[in-house]
């Protein structure tokens, strides 16, 4: 890095955009290989079984991912109820 | 006996230095260390070892029974109790099968051998998955760069899924990092990703990191394995890496650049 150029106000460290890139990259590699994720259609399937029973839902309704935040995967159900008629 | 692959994903970023350092380094110790080149094909360990002018029979044809094992083992010049057994030139990668991998390591076994290195080809093919299928413990091999650590994250998930430990269902194979061509200086002034940032990235424990060093190509030209080459930095940091796989602590080195001082900068110098 040259005299003039820390005067007059550096770039971005290319070593910190390659660092960047790479973990949103590998996070998403990583959930993608996992043979973790293989099961998340059929438990879909099958809360929706369940949840049905119980509540009119729409499966579409029903929303199941699979993060990876930091060293942990974070498994999120998403449901949303049907508005009850009161 | 032990099985260790020295793998990365990519290409040339050091595997069969590393491969040749390491099981030199082993050797030097007092075991009784084979270094198994996989990459069928495409051989250089060989090369790298100074032994290309003494291969006679490989490690397909001792496969495929057309040579004893003992008939292809060569005997490495510098080191008493390191042999080497080398990829077949003329034959693709195909020609490699687990049975036939799996009987060289249990005759190696039976010869009395303490430490196998498998030098595996780039790539996650045939050849790459056979030199760590039978692994107890993996050297991942990375350069601070992005497509090496891409690479790198990928080769560590086919571990974790191809290899017979983990079909098996037992004790995973032992990882580790290993971060090659690091320049401290470009990393002082940003431009290359700490090992810092690759171990983040990675997740795998630090087994050591080699500087970016002239002394390689020294090493290459001469088929002598780095570490042999004393007093260089690559020489030693091989050495503390051979030390930390043995289970013995070492701070680790040539990590930090330290800024030329005024009157090296006045007077030149490296």
């Amino acid at each position: 890095m040259s005299f003039l150029s820390r005067l007059f106000g550096e770039k971005k460290k290319t070593a910190e955009i390659a660092k960047n890139r790479l973990s949103l990259l590998i996070a998403h590699e990583r959930a993608g290989n996992s043979p973790a994720a293989d099961f998340l259609p059929a438990l879909q399937r099958e809360l929706i079984e369940v949840i049905s029973k119980y509540v009119a839902v729409n499966p579409d309704d029903i929303k199941v991912q699979l993060d990876k935040q930091d060293n942990m995967d974070v498994l999120e159900v998403n449901i949303v109820l049907p508005e009850q008629p009161r | 006996m032990k099985v260790i692959v020295i793998t990365s994903g990519k290409g040339g970023v050091g595997k069969t230095t590393t491969s040749a350092a390491f099981a030199s380094g082993l050797a030097l110790r007092g075991y009784k260390t084979a270094v198994i080149d996989f990459d069928v094909g495409l051989r250089n360990l060989d090369l790298i070892m100074g032994c290309e002018r003494r291969v006679v029979y490989d490690l397909v044809n001792v496969v495929n029974g057309e040579a004893r094992l003992n008939q292809a083992l060569i005997k490495d010049k510098h080191c008493e109790n390191l042999f080497i057994l080398p990829a077949s030139q003329t034959r693709d990668k195909d020609a490699l099968t687990e049975e036939g991998v799996e009987k060289v390591l249990e005759e190696l076994q039976h010869m009395g051998f303490d430490y196998v290195v498998c030098d595996s080809p780039a790539g996650i093919e045939r050849g790459a998955v056979m030199a760590l299928t039978f692994a107890d413990e993996a050297v991942v091999t990375s350069n601070p760069e992005v497509s090496s650590v891409r690479d790198s994250d990928r080769i560590l998930g086919i571990l974790q899924s191809k290899s017979k430990r983990a079909r098996d269902g037992g004790e995973p194979v032992k990882e580790h990092l290993l971060i090659t061509r690091y320049s401290p200086k470009r990393v002082d002034e940003g431009e290359m990703l700490s090992y810092k940032d690759v171990q983040e990235l990675l997740r795998v424990p630090l087994i050591g990191v080699i500087p970016e060093s002239e002394s390689v190509l020294h090493a290459s030209n001469q088929g002598t394995p780095a570490i042999h080459l004393k007093g260089t930095d690559v020489a030693e940091a091989y050495a503390d890496v051979v030390a930390r796989f043995l289970g013995e602590e070492r701070p680790l080195r040539f990590v930090n650049y330290e800024k030329p001082g005024l009157i090296k900068r006045l007077f030149g110098g490296k």
